[in-house]
């Protein structure tokens, strides 16, 4: 009585340490071109008024960032898409403030610090920039959120019969808590998952529970990346795509629980 | 969707532990509220303390997620029998095959909050004994949950602030719809800590009063904390009386990341996506569990997307005023409540509201009193323009 979770592929965005874009991403993946690791670059979210440009936070930046990049691929209107966001973490930095803030003797906290202190922030300024009125869903399973999110996101567009846009991220924290959670830098993945094979569809995925262990990427330096931003346990699936292979893949999620990801090319 | 079976369900509220108190409460027209003495907190306002929290005793094996949200946890997971019925599912579907989808919007952050008050005075490192994944990040109420049974499948928690512990709901029934799974541990925990209350308290939003939901005068939330779980399976010719998920509806405001969309459009959204997703109209629900906060914003908005679907036709309260807002765990907190009014007869009042604002023409329910409820709906929206809307209905 099972149904598949199932979905075509109509967009990608993507952004990580070195990595500023899909079409770098897609480069280095392909072994056209060395992964030169850097800190991640955030673009200035031209879709915010001036303004709020320049209070973006580094995640509202990055999901904007990875979210349109996915969106302009597959040619879709942001306004009509659902989202799910699915982040082993809120805003570091803003978590940080507030816990200092919080162990002094001056406890009254910025109330503009305390609505961005919530997991769905992101999500929440993803809405009010876009106008997306749609559902949006906001997850976290620590390491294994991108698999989390991918597999709220599958049973979306199988249901729901609706573009469903992904976006799995996470940001660093500073001192003290980076030393208990080491995630180096921000990173963000995001596809586009629609019902129905189109003229812009890239690939189709199909995701089944497994228990064999994730293969590790040959290159080192994307190695690293993958396990240490949980949103980059993606990456063997993105290496697939970026080379245009069909296959399966296997991604780290919930141990024991694995993803195998089946890819229909178009 | 097709409906499924809540065959399990326990809340957990600062009216009590489990459904007798949680009943008893309601139909007294009880509050739970109590001026804040919450750990060092010193702010004029009342709040909803879940009692005995902190003698829970974790698991000498689970000891690295011990925190006040992980003790609620557990006391609300071994209430009214729910651990045993869990146990039970996971006996006849295989530990693969029990998915766990939790809300929460702090989750253990107090464990955080404190440990910043004994950072090493020269390095300013957090002290050892502090485990971030287990206690403060999000998903460690979920992580916990699944530990906790021993599961081996899917698991997530669901943070999207207020409507966290009822899109899980939603969540939960795709995953049952689709067949990945057999059955779910659906709920939502949040427990008092410095960021919520002091949080509200920099935004204007929390009452020196017990809250008044719906009142002219009201002022502010009063925070809560709770735990509410249901166990959520297929279920094809469920018995008579046994309590059923309907409909779920998601939506986004896409207006303000701490104020509702001024004509409630989102939240009329989600109730209509609800209604369509359940195959019912309006005409069809008996009552509304309201999502109520108290805050002259949010009544007003909610109250005009209700007034827009339902006009002054259908019952409606919110029972916050007995409870508290327990934020994340709100949704689920209040679809048990929906539940009790469903195998109970009763619909629940709202304490503390004296005077309905006349502005909002809803009928809205001051004192509890019997009726026959055979479906309800529930809202609950939150920060970042996060609604959701559920309908629980009783099996004939």
């Amino acid at each position: 009585m099972s149904r598949p979770l199932t979905a075509w592929i109509e967009g990608i965005g993507f952004l990580a340490p070195g990595l500023p874009d899909w079409p770098t991403a897609r480069a280095v993946l392909r072994d056209e071109m060395p992964l030169t690791v850097a800190p991640s670059v955030l673009p200035a979210p031209s879709i915010l008024p001036a303004a709020e440009r320049r209070r973006a936070s580094r995640v509202v930046k990055l999901t904007l960032a990875v979210g349109l990049e996915a969106a302009a691929h597959a040619g879709a209107d942001v306004a009509t898409l659902a989202t799910v966001f699915s982040a082993s973490g809120a805003d570091g930095h803003n978590c940080h403030a507030l816990c200092e803030q919080l162990a002094t003797d001056d406890r009254q906290i910025s109330p503009t610090r305390f609505h961005n202190s919530v997991h769905n922030a992101a999500a929440g300024y993803w809405g009010i920039a876009t106008g997306a009125m749609a559902p949006c869903q906001v997850i976290c399973a620590y390491d294994a959120s991108f698999g989390a999110g991918l597999i709220d996101a599958l049973g979306q567009v199988v249901l729901d019969h609706q573009p469903t846009l992904l976006i799995a991220y996470d940001s660093e924290y500073p001192e003290p808590l980076f030393a208990k959670r080491p995630v180096p830098d921000v990173a963000g993945v995001a596809l586009l998952l629609t019902p129905e094979r189109s003229e812009r569809s890239l690939a189709s995925i199909t995701v089944t529970p497994a228990s064999a262990a994730a293969e590790p990427l040959a290159d080192a330096a994307l190695e690293a990346l993958r396990v240490s931003i949980p949103a980059l346990r993606a990456l063997p699936l993105l290496q697939k795509l970026a080379c245009g292979e069909a296959g399966q893949v296997c991604l780290d999620y919930l141990p024991p629980m694995q993803l195998q990801v089946d890819i229909g090319l178009c | 969707m097709t409906p499924l079976l809540l065959s399990a369900y326990t809340a957990t509220t600062c009216l009590g532990r489990g459904l007798d108190a949680t009943r008893n409460a309601l139909r007294a027209g009880r509050s739970g509220l109590v001026p804040c003495t919450f750990e060092t907190v010193q702010l004029d306002t009342w709040m909803g303390e879940v009692a005995k929290v902190d003698a829970e005793q974790l698991p000498a094996a689970l000891a690295i997620y011990d925190c006040r949200n992980n003790r609620l946890t557990q006391m609300g997971l071994e209430t009214d029998g729910f651990a045993d019925r869990v146990r039970e599912a996971i006996a006849h579907y295989g530990k693969s095959r029990v998915g766990v989808f939790l809300g929460t919007s702090t989750a253990g952050i107090l464990q955080t909050e404190l440990a910043y008050r004994r950072r090493d005075a020269e390095t300013g490192a957090l002290p050892d004994d502090f485990h971030y994944r287990t206690t403060h990040n999000s998903f460690s109420l979920a992580e916990f949950t699944r530990d906790y049974f021993g599961l081996e499948g899917m698991a997530m928690a669901i943070s999207t602030a207020c409507s966290s512990s009822a899109k899980v709901f939603a969540a939960a029934a795709r995953q049952l719809e689709l067949g990945t799974i057999d059955a779910a541990i659906v709920g939502g925990v949040d427990t008092l800590c410095l960021t919520t209350l002091y949080g509200f308290a920099s935004l204007q939003l929390t009452s020196a009063q017990p809250c008044r939901p719906y009142d002219a005068a009201r002022n502010g939330i009063s925070v809560g904390e709770g735990a509410a779980f249901a166990l959520l399976e297929r279920c094809e010719q469920p018995a008579p009386g046994s309590v059923l998920l309907l409909g779920t509806g998601e939506s986004s405001d896409a207006y303000h990341m701490s104020s509702p969309h001024p004509e409630g459009l989102g939240a009329r959204m989600a109730m209509e996506a609800a209604l369509r997703s359940a195959g019912l109209t309006a005409g069809d629900i008996d009552y509304i569990n309201l999502h109520g906060t108290s805050t002259p914003a949010n009544d007003a908005a909610e109250g005009k997307a209700v007034s827009a679907l339902f006009a002054n036709r259908v019952p409606c309260s919110s029972t916050k005023g007995a409870t508290g807002h327990t934020l994340g765990a709100a949704g689920a907190v209040e679809a048990i409540i929906c539940a009790l009014t469903l195998t109970d007869g009763f619909l629940p009042g709202s304490p503390g509201t004296e005077n309905v604002d006349p502005a909002i023409p809803v009928d809205y329910l001051l004192k509890t009193r019997d009726g026959k409820v055979s479906r309800a709906l529930t809202n609950s929206f939150g920060f970042g323009g996060s609604n959701c809307s559920l309908i629980l209905g009783v099996a004939k």
